[in-house]
């Protein structure tokens, strides 16, 4: 964070770490910072810390490609997703912060028969849970997004797709700061550069945890890091049904047209959108190697342009800037594991793959609301931990859109 | 440490690019976990996912088509 930032933000960092909390929320990005600005908010729990090994927002929250949709593949995600849809909407004003949110709507491209068939079902399920996505023909697609090839250059021909018109974008730096600053002003204390090294634990319940600056006691911890929940899982015994690949993304320089839309392609593996700069942002397929390196390279930029080309040629006259990777925390059914973990006083939320950034402030709400009253609500319980267990799986691999 | 970009070491075409090949991981359930329910879960679903050295096997699939066994380490892609 630069010092424009800090001057502009008012963060009010805590000057020393007290040796006990009610809550101690591992990972300062987007998802423990909005859990964290909730208890607070709502439930007026405000004795919480948010430790950070790095910087805020330095993981995921500032990898992403900034997407906000709701058009899943299972009812119960549609519900989730689409709360956290709504929570966006009124997050400039809730938090008196421009975000730069953007309602751009969002093309879902089918190049096959299959693609149809799944692009009509996500409308389907989608109309009945709640969010607002329709099947449109390529001549809609045209009137839609006009630089799109129908013809996908001969090989990924566009037959159709599902327009999702609640798809958006927002600024992720700011999304996490305003969470923070709304926390911090209410006297949450968010630390950064404090790791944490091992979690206490007292005849099997978690009673706080050690970091770079010493033990803190804490009544419960929550971890909501990103990439590394593995590690702070094993800390407590805990095994997972996660595994850690990096995603990859680039942005071009600016576009001097206006591209309205969010363009998406399973078939093409990639999404593409225009910034507020004018960029292009494009990101891809998740790494098929689990890594915790972030690691970025020329074979991922030449395949993932080269198919994107097919789909938008006016990318063939733009040029690369910058490319990044994020490591993500893939479920084994592809839905975010939220909430109690069977280890007292141990929760967690994470299985934030690649679609995290969009579920935010609901994870942050829900979660809040499970911290506060001790019960899960009912919108996060199919995604508890023990549905692998229960034999209640929510594959959604169709939705990551990474895939 | 700069990262190394990945790169597999197949023991009979030598060191090839990533893009020729196919991960395979070698599930890991623990052995202090003996309900036979639990291992069931633990088999189908959990993941080992270490931060660290791991061995792993991988299938040289746009090559000699066979597995091998690899050490690597998941923080760098160093090859061990």
């Amino acid at each position: 964070m630069n010092e424009f930032v800090e001057r502009a933000i008012d963060l009010r960092w805590p000057t020393e770490v007290k040796r006990a909390y009610d809550v101690v929320i591992i990972g300062g990005g987007g998802h423990g910072l909005a859990t964290a600005y909730y208890l607070a908010t709502r439930h007026g729990i405000t004795n919480v810390a948010v430790l950070e090994c790095s910087y805020i927002g330095g993981g995921n929250s500032g990898r992403n490609t900034t997407i906000i949709r709701a058009n899943y593949g299972v009812p119960e995600a549609v519900r989730f997703y689409q709360r956290s849809v709504d929570l966006y909407a009124h997050l400039e004003q809730e938090t008196d912060r421009a975000l730069m949110h953007k309602t751009k709507g969002l093309l879902w491209i089918a190049h096959s028969e299959a693609g149809i068939r799944q692009e009509r079902a996500r409308a389907a399920v989608n109309t009945a849970c709640g969010a607002s996505t329709e099947y449109v023909d390529p001549g809609t697609i045209r009137e839609i997004c006009p630089q799109i090839d129908l013809t996908g250059n001969g090989v990924w021909p566009v037959y159709g797709a599902s327009y999702h018109p609640a798809g958006s974008t927002a600024r992720h730096d700011r999304v996490v700061w305003a969470y923070a600053e709304g926390a911090m002003r209410l006297g949450v204390d968010v630390f950064q550069r404090t790791g944490v090294t091992g979690i206490r634990m007292d005849r099997g319940r978690v009673t706080g945890v050690e970091t770079s600056d010493g033990p803190i006691a804490a009544g419960i911890v929550l971890s909501a890091v990103g990439g590394h929940v593995t590690t702070i899982a094993s800390m407590v015994g805990l095994r997972l049904p996660i595994r850690t690949h990096p995603l990859q993304a680039f942005v071009t320089n600016r576009y001097a047209q206006a591209f309205h839309p969010i363009v998406a392609s399973s078939g093409l593996g990639g999404y593409a959108s225009q910034t507020a700069k004018g960029e292009m942002l494009i990101g891809a397929e998740i790494d098929r190697a689990p890594s915790y390196a972030y690691d970025s390279g020329h074979p991922f930029l030449q395949h993932c342009a080269f198919r994107m080309m097919t789909l938008l040629p006016f990318l063939r006259d733009l040029r690369v800037l910058r490319q990044w990777t994020g490591v993500c925390d893939m479920s084994t059914d592809y839905s975010p594991v939220m909430g109690l973990t069977g280890v007292d006083g141990f929760l967690v939320t994470t299985g934030w793959g690649t679609w995290g950034f969009k579920a935010i402030p609901a994870g942050g709400e829900q979660l809040a609301a499970l911290i506060a009253t001790g019960r899960t609500p009912d919108l996060i319980a199919p995604f508890s931990l023990d549905r692998f267990a229960r034999d209640r799986t929510m594959a959604d691999r169709g939705s990551a859109g990474t895939h | 440490m700069a990262p190394h970009r990945l790169r597999i070491h197949c023991p009979h075409c030598g060191v090839r690019a990533v893009e020729e090949f196919a991960y395979g991981e070698i599930p890991a359930t623990p052995d202090a976990l003996t309900d036979a329910d639990a291992r069931d879960v633990d088999r189908g679903f959990m993941h080992s996912n270490h931060e660290g050295p791991v061995t792993e096997r991988w299938f040289h699939a746009f090559g000699c088509r066979r597995w091998f066994t690899v050490r690597r380490d998941t923080r760098t892609n160093e090859m061990l």
